[in-house]
């Protein structure tokens, strides 16, 4: 008692290697961004290093008093999800935020649009006045090509 | 009114979020009671005709694309009043509780006090008419809030939750760059005293809304009452930047009780 029994090891081993191909894939998609990536393959290179080397995991259980060596595996998962899970609340308040000043300043910028229209008359009228009249407000909007950022397009020379 | 500077320009913002019933008269009542202000509606991405029914009514509208929340909404007029150069902004809701024609007595009473640089019109000083009356739970938090919040800003708050307040330059400035998300109010006070921005209340009439439905249901009451105390003392423990160096505030901001 207090060992991993083989196949319990083998399910462990297999599980944490699936876990780690299968973020590295992930990340070769681009379906995940590095940054999230690297606390994933983090957690998966720990549980595939404990599931692996059975000593090391004897010694952590007994290091915290676990008295079944297998738990600690357990235990060790728990703590990475809710870090995991504290890591993505922080990062779903940060996108929060930053929708929030994106929804603004589309706002501002629609009002913008159409109180130029409203002067210059017609909806046509709008790009030329932009490029003629100085405007009002310090930033300006430049209507040129090279101002659309080629946001979708890493993901579309691969795959 | 007399003390209102003519050169002086004034931004009403109306947050409405299907108000649609109420917006258009809350425009006309601004425009006749208040003629020297200009007036914007944020659409906080109503499902109804709130928009079009403001720009009928003759105000310029900030459409957002989703429901952001009072906070957010009420922020982007900020923005705005900063981008264009307003001297004062006041928030005048869309439902109809706040009578426009106070809205010079808000600017009389900072031109007169200039140390000022927020004025906020409450329903609970003991001056005001009371014409107003909200539910008992409601009644018993805001008065929670005061009670609170007169403790950490060392000034009487009778009103913390009153939306009807009219800010200055430098107010404009702080709300612009930073504004509480989901009931802002309340925060926003104590975020004053932590940039040593000043405030005073004075008494004003509130009506009864004249439509729609309140933000704040009776079942959501108690998840309001925590998240605000919740702000409240994570605020007491922020540090904040002054919005800008040199009006007149602390390099740091204060902490502590």
């Amino acid at each position: 008692m207090g060992q991993l029994d083989h196949r319990i090891q083998i399910v462990a081993i297999v599980g944490a290697a699936g876990l780690l191909l299968f973020v590295l894939e992930m990340v070769r998609r681009r379906r995940l961004l590095e940054r999230y990536a690297l606390i994933w393959l983090f957690c998966a290179s720990v549980l595939l290093g404990l599931a692996i080397w059975r000593d090391g995991l004897a010694r952590l259980a007994e290091t915290f008093g676990i008295a079944y060596a297998p738990n600690a595996l357990f235990f060790v998962a728990f703590a990475f999800v809710l870090v995991l899970l504290l890591h993505f609340s922080a990062a779903v308040s940060r996108l929060a935020d930053q929708s929030k000043v994106l929804a603004q300043r589309l706002a501002l910028l629609e009002e913008r649009l159409r109180d130029q229209e409203r002067r210059l008359g017609a909806p046509g009228a709008v790009r030329r006045g932009l490029d003629g009249e100085p405007l009002t407000i310090d930033e300006d909007i430049e209507p040129d090509d090279d101002a659309i950022e080629p946001v979708g397009a890493p993901r579309a020379t691969r795959r | 009114m007399t003390s209102v500077r003519p050169d002086s320009r004034h931004l009403a913002v109306v947050p409405a979020f299907n108000e649609a019933a109420t917006v258009g008269d809350v425009i006309r009542r601004i425009h006749r009671d208040a003629p020297e202000w200009d007036v914007v509606v944020v659409d906080d991405g109503s499902t109804d005709r709130t928009a079009e029914v403001a720009e009928e009514a003759g105000a310029r509208v900030l459409r957002l694309p989703f429901n952001l929340g009072i906070g957010g909404a009420v922020q982007a007029g900020f923005v705005f009043a900063r981008e264009q150069g307003y001297d004062y902004l006041a928030q005048v809701d869309g439902d109809g509780q706040h009578d426009p024609g106070e809205l010079d007595k808000l600017v009389a009473h900072i031109q007169t006090h200039p140390q000022l640089d927020m004025v906020c019109g409450s329903r609970f000083r003991a001056d005001s008419e009371h014409e107003y009356l909200a539910p008992i739970s409601r009644r018993t938090g805001i008065h929670i809030f005061a009670f609170l919040l007169s403790r950490f800003v060392r000034q009487p708050i009778t009103d913390p939750t009153s939306g009807f307040r009219l800010y200055n330059r430098d107010a404009i400035r702080l709300f612009a760059t930073d504004y509480p998300h989901d009931y802002p109010e309340v925060e926003a006070i104590l975020m004053l005293h932590h940039h040593r921005l000043r405030m005073e209340e004075i008494p004003v009439r509130m009506y009864a809304r004249g439509g729609g439905v309140s933000s704040i249901s009776s079942g959501k009451s108690a998840y309001y009452m925590v998240k605000v105390l919740l702000a409240l003392f994570v605020g007491l423990f922020r540090r904040r930047p002054v919005p800008e160096p040199g009006v007149g505030s602390a390099v740091s901001a204060e902490t502590g009780i």
